[in-house]
């Protein structure tokens, strides 16, 4: 496999290298300290065509592929983590969906306000007692007439409140388990529908994330996605997809960290010396170069899988599981290499620390991640 | 409304270093970029496009790397682009190359030229007039606004020293634009991917009405004598004091200069 770049992507490199810089990285700390939604840099991501990367021109997509949907995410994630997540779970978990399982009038109705970023997308599968066990559903939804009816929550949804349209998974047989599971395309504004309390978390702070409500939710039955009892399958082929975004955002998570700390390391004096001349900075910093550009590899490889319609599932594990890992570790260090300093808001790799934390725990934990690769192994 | 726009392609001299002891430019490793007046420019045309559907050709001598530069200004909203290249432009001076230039021109359809003031890598800021020289057009440098009234007559601002001044001025012409005019675009990812599907006409000194004795080093009076670095200007001084303090200080070392007395 050549990963090196072709000059199409060099073009594309060098344009969201700079909308990051100029756009995102300005409002990065400001918005984590207000734990405020950056609706406005949404509107300029979708202006550009970056809430629709791999989307066909004719879903009004911007034609791209996935690895440029990574590179998106990496050079975002780089210097805001919010805004990495924000457009992964856009593309990832509400756009990839409905283009891969859709019927041509799902496609036709949904499509083209989400790619077009007219429309955020969210994917709510997670609720208070199926987390990693997602199988235990207890949403439901029982057909009435021309609609499903469904009852039930979800949690930890992100982009929630400020979603037009969410990917929700319910029980339609619960005698049948995993196959009683059906997914459906739940637009704000069913009734029935209603966002409930905002999380406060510790890391991505400018993201959304909330409760869903379910009372008696009216969905038509054209919004099933799928077929009945299919769920549980579009929700993992998704979240294979969603991992390898995850994964780019930990990436450039992890860049972030490193570049703030190479700069610092540079400045910083302490026994009349650059702290940059010590062999143990060094060091720390070669480790982390390393496994960056390890974990960079990772998800090239997993995006060209899925690009090339190979199956993804287990690269698309390992790319996040090692991206994440390699995040924490970044971040921590680089907070350990800023000294005092890096524990204040007056540097970035303290927000970076806090926002690498869930890159290891949601779309999957770094256990399902092993238990994915582990599967696969030992099938 | 047909727009031109010169562009060329330069190094990035913001990460430009210099070798240390023959004292010229290191060029490895340094990106190459769309020139930032120009890219102004083009920004210029794109504006035009946007409110009058003006159709915007990108032009640009240089060798095939410089196609970049062109796939870039497809990439914000070009609708043509040509590329000079032949081996006879080689070693240009601004002489040689706004005689190319104008060849090329002279060949195509235009209301308004637009070209960058001046390139990073020169800073000459004169290829602009002299195109404006040789096609016999009015010309206006140092644009930093332009309105334009629909049909024949645009009205420009142009940055002097300590100012601006209006002027009116009969399309067809050429006008020379400073990067500060506007914030140009960034690409769209759209833009990207069909940048890559239209073509660039590539055009040799066979399609260039000009002699071949004013193009390349042939048709370049420009000689570098030499070139060297800068000397480096003494460390400045910081003083930690009340600003009463530094009054005294500033006054001081201006009638130290014979500035004041």
């Amino acid at each position: 496999m050549d990963f090196s770049l072709t000059k199409q992507q060099e073009l594309f490199l060098q344009m969201i290298r700079k909308f990051a810089e100029k756009e995102i990285k300005p409002v990065a700390a400001e918005i984590d300290e207000l734990e405020r939604y950056p609706l406005e840099n949404v509107k300029k991501m979708a202006q550009l065509g970056l809430m629709g990367i791999p989307f066909p021109f004719e879903y009004k997509g911007a034609g791209g592929n996935n690895r440029m949907y990574v590179m998106a995410v990496e050079e975002l994630s780089r210097v805001c983590a919010t805004t990495g997540v924000i457009l992964s779970s856009h593309t990832s978990l509400c756009g990839a969906p409905i283009y891969e399982s859709g019927t041509l009038e799902q496609k036709n109705k949904y499509l083209p306000k989400i790619a077009s970023g007219e429309w955020i997308g969210a994917f709510g599968l997670t609720e208070p007692n199926a987390g990693t066990d997602a199988s235990a559903q207890q949403t439901m939804a029982v057909k009435d007439g021309d609609n499903y009816i469904l009852n039930g929550s979800k949690i930890f949804i992100t982009n929630a409140g400020y979603a037009h349209v969410y990917i929700i998974f319910a029980m339609t047989d619960k005698s049948l388990g995993t196959r009683g599971i059906s997914a459906f395309i739940v637009e704000n504004g069913f009734p029935g529908f209603s966002v409930g309390k905002k999380e406060k978390k510790m890391g991505i702070r400018g993201s959304s994330t909330g409760e869903l409500i379910f009372e008696n939710c009216i969905v038509p039955k054209e919004n099933l996605l799928g077929q009945e009892g299919k769920g549980f399958g579009i929700a993992m082929k998704t979240l294979d997809g969603g991992r390898i975004g995850i994964a780019a955002q930990a990436l450039g998570i992890a860049q972030g960290a490193l570049d703030e700390t190479v700069k610092y390391v540079k400045e910083r004096k302490q026994f009349g010396k650059p702290i940059s001349q010590f062999q143990n900075t060094q060091f720390q910093l070669a480790d982390l170069e390393t496994k960056i550009q390890a974990a960079r590899l990772l998800v090239y490889s997993a995006a060209y899988k899925k690009d090339t319609n190979q199956n993804y599932t287990a690269e698309s594990a390992m790319a996040k599981l090692f991206a994440a890992e390699t995040a924490m570790e970044a971040t921590t260090k680089a907070v350990q290499l800023h000294g005092g300093y890096g524990y204040t808001r007056e540097y970035p790799v303290e927000r970076m620390m806090r926002d690498a934390k869930i890159t290891e725990i949601y779309e999957g934990t770094s256990e399902v991640q092993r238990m994915v690769i582990a599967s696969k192994l030992l099938k | 409304m047909n727009i031109i726009v010169c562009i060329k392609q330069v190094p990035d001299t913001t990460e430009i270093r210099l070798d240390p002891v023959k004292g010229t430019m290191i060029r490895e490793g340094v990106p190459s970029i769309m020139n930032p007046d120009d890219k102004g420019g083009l920004e210029m045309a794109l504006q035009l496009k946007d409110l009058y559907g003006a159709h915007v050709t990108v032009l640009t001598m240089g060798p095939h790397q410089a196609e970049a530069i062109l796939r870039e200004a497809f990439a914000m909203g070009a609708d043509k682009a040509i590329l000079l290249t032949d081996k006879k432009f080689a070693g240009a001076d601004t002489l040689a190359t706004s005689h190319t230039l104008a060849g090329a021109l002279r060949s195509l359809d235009y209301d308004l030229i637009i070209t960058g003031r001046q390139a990073i890598d020169g800073d000459t800021a004169q290829v602009g007039p002299q195109i404006a020289e040789h096609l016999d057009l009015p010309q206006v440098t140092y644009v930093e606004n332009l309105q334009y009234d629909g049909d024949k007559q645009i009205t420009v601002r142009k940055s002097i020293e300590d100012g601006y001044q209006l002027l009116e001025v009969e399309i067809p012409c050429v006008l020379t634009v400073l990067s500060s005019s506007n914030e140009a675009r960034y690409m769209s990812v759209r833009g990207i991917m069909e940048a890559f599907e239209k073509e660039i006409e590539i055009w040799n000194s066979d399609r260039i009405t000009i002699n071949a004795d004013k193009l390349g080093l042939n048709g370049s009076p420009t000689r570098v004598a030499k070139s060297f670095t800068k000397g480096l200007k003494p460390a400045s001084q910081l003083y930690e004091v009340s600003p009463a303090e530094a009054v005294d200080i500033i006054i001081n070392k201006l009638k130290e200069k014979h500035i004041v007395n």
